[in-house]
């Protein structure tokens, strides 16, 4: 039992992510690398990685309606948004955290950057939250839907309805953050964020409305998997345990 | 061989990421006093080198002994009561500067049945980047177990430096990260 496993994962399929320097995204031009990335083998370092360690020490919180503590709910529609975290084979990723963070239903950030834009913050909601994926891999919030935001971006910019997410996942390389839009938002077409990502993986950002999720006198509910790298698949006989 | 489920795109953390991806006191791995302990401070510099003011760095790490907490590690080596190995560290908003303060890691293997020189795994992200960066910090102080690493040593020698974190005072290293130019940081795909 004492020499690590060293598992192979496949590659982040750059095809599949936004470039690095996207420059309808202005601030992207100078913060990206212009030598190429250097392929390195996998070692211990990389096919190890926080998202383990992380869950340990996190704790559920996945009420953002009621999660301020101030004992009034928040302002806005309220909803549930829930789905799994999958690798690229299919297989559900148990017990990571999924970190989400968002503005209020006016669209304004609980946070402490200046702002321009004169939408109401709630006292009743600060817009952050966490989950713990069940066997299975699922998760699941109450929230209450973003509103849309203007950036500085371009002239009358706005940046569709979307909650922020980051998961860690089993290795280093399955870090993912990345951000969820909601289905027919007539901005998302317009958003250079959006657009970054090629167009065949673009609608794996966007969650279905779900009537199965919705629940009566209460929320409406939004389905959306997220899917990380995964292990390279290897015949059942040549592993290891 | 099945078909693979598309990877969900990557997308910018925002100017927002503070909310839920920093807390402070997560960029100190232990606690002041303890033994080994070291800062690793720097900046993260974009391509016309003016300090990105918004970054998001997080580091991954063997502890002192050489072990990372994750179970895929099960040698036979200590582990540290508390220790995660896992930090996170934002820049200053009016400095740019951030700084780690942890332990050096001990040698762990490599792909090829030796042993790597010290390193630590560094993501950095933040407003105005879509993907998140991949590097590895290494010590000024290794120069006899950063000629043996098979990763420096593939690497055009001319750019190895990029990856040096150096020693500035006692228990001290600076390292700041590089966006573009000849003295770009070596950024890593794995
Ligand atoms: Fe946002």
């Amino acid at each position: 039992m004492s020499e690590p496993v060293i598992r192979h994962y496949g590659p982040k399929a750059y095809a599949d992510h936004p470039p690095f320097s996207y420059p309808d995204y202005r601030s992207t031009v100078k913060r990206s690398p212009t030598h190429d990335l250097i392929r390195i083998v996998q070692t211990l370092s990389e096919t190890t990685g926080p998202g383990p360690a992380w869950t340990e020490i996190s704790e559920e919180d996945t009420d953002l309606t009621t999660n301020t503590g101030t004992g009034s709910p928040a302002i806005g529609e309220r909803i549930i948004v829930t789905g799994r975290v999958l690798d690229e084979n299919g297989h559900g990723l148990p017990g990571t955290v999924v970190e989400i963070w968002q503005p209020n239903a006016s669209g304004r950030y609980a946070h402490w950057r200046e702002t321009e834009f004169p939408a109401p913050l709630d006292p009743n909601f600060v817009g952050v939250g966490q989950c713990l994926t069940d066997d299975h891999g699922g998760y699941r919030f109450t929230t209450i839907k973003p509103g849309p935001y203007p950036w500085g971006n371009h002239p009358n910019a706005w940046r569709p309805a979307h909650i922020h997410f980051s998961i860690m996942g089993p290795s280093l390389g399955t870090r993912l953050v990345t951000q969820m839009y909601f289905p027919g938002d007539p901005l998302i077409p317009l958003d250079p964020i959006f657009n970054s990502a090629p167009p065949h993986a673009r609608s794996r950002m966007i969650a279905t409305y779900d009537h199965e999720v919705t629940e009566a006198n209460w929320a409406l509910g939004y389905r959306w998997d997220v899917v990380l790298r995964g292990e390279l698949a290897t015949p059942m006989d040549e592993r290891d345990d | 061989m099945s078909e693979l489920l598309g990877q969900t795109p990557s997308q910018t953390v925002g100017p927002y990421y503070t909310l839920r991806l920093f807390k402070e006191g997560e960029n100190v791995l232990v606690p002041p006093g303890h033994p080994g302990r070291i800062a690793i401070q720097g900046r993260v510099l974009d391509g016309d080198r003016n300090p990105i003011e918004d970054a998001l760095l997080e580091i991954w790490q063997a502890n002192s002994a050489g072990r990372y907490r994750h179970p895929d590690d099960h040698r036979e080596l200590a582990l540290d009561n508390g220790f995660t190995g896992f930090g996170r560290a934002i820049t200053d908003f009016e400095t740019g500067e951030y700084i780690f303060e942890t332990v050096k890691p001990g040698r762990v293997p490599d792909a090829e049945g030796a042993f790597q020189a010290p390193h630590i795994s560094l993501i950095v992200q933040g407003r105005g980047m879509l993907n998140p960066v991949f590097t590895r910090i290494y010590f000024s102080d290794e120069d006899e177990a950063n000629r043996d690493d098979l990763i420096l040593r593939g690497l055009p020698a001319a750019r190895r430096g990029t990856l040096i974190a150096e020693l500035v005072e006692t228990a001290v290293y600076r390292f700041d990260v590089l966006f573009q130019g000849e003295d770009e940081t070596v950024f890593f795909d794995f």
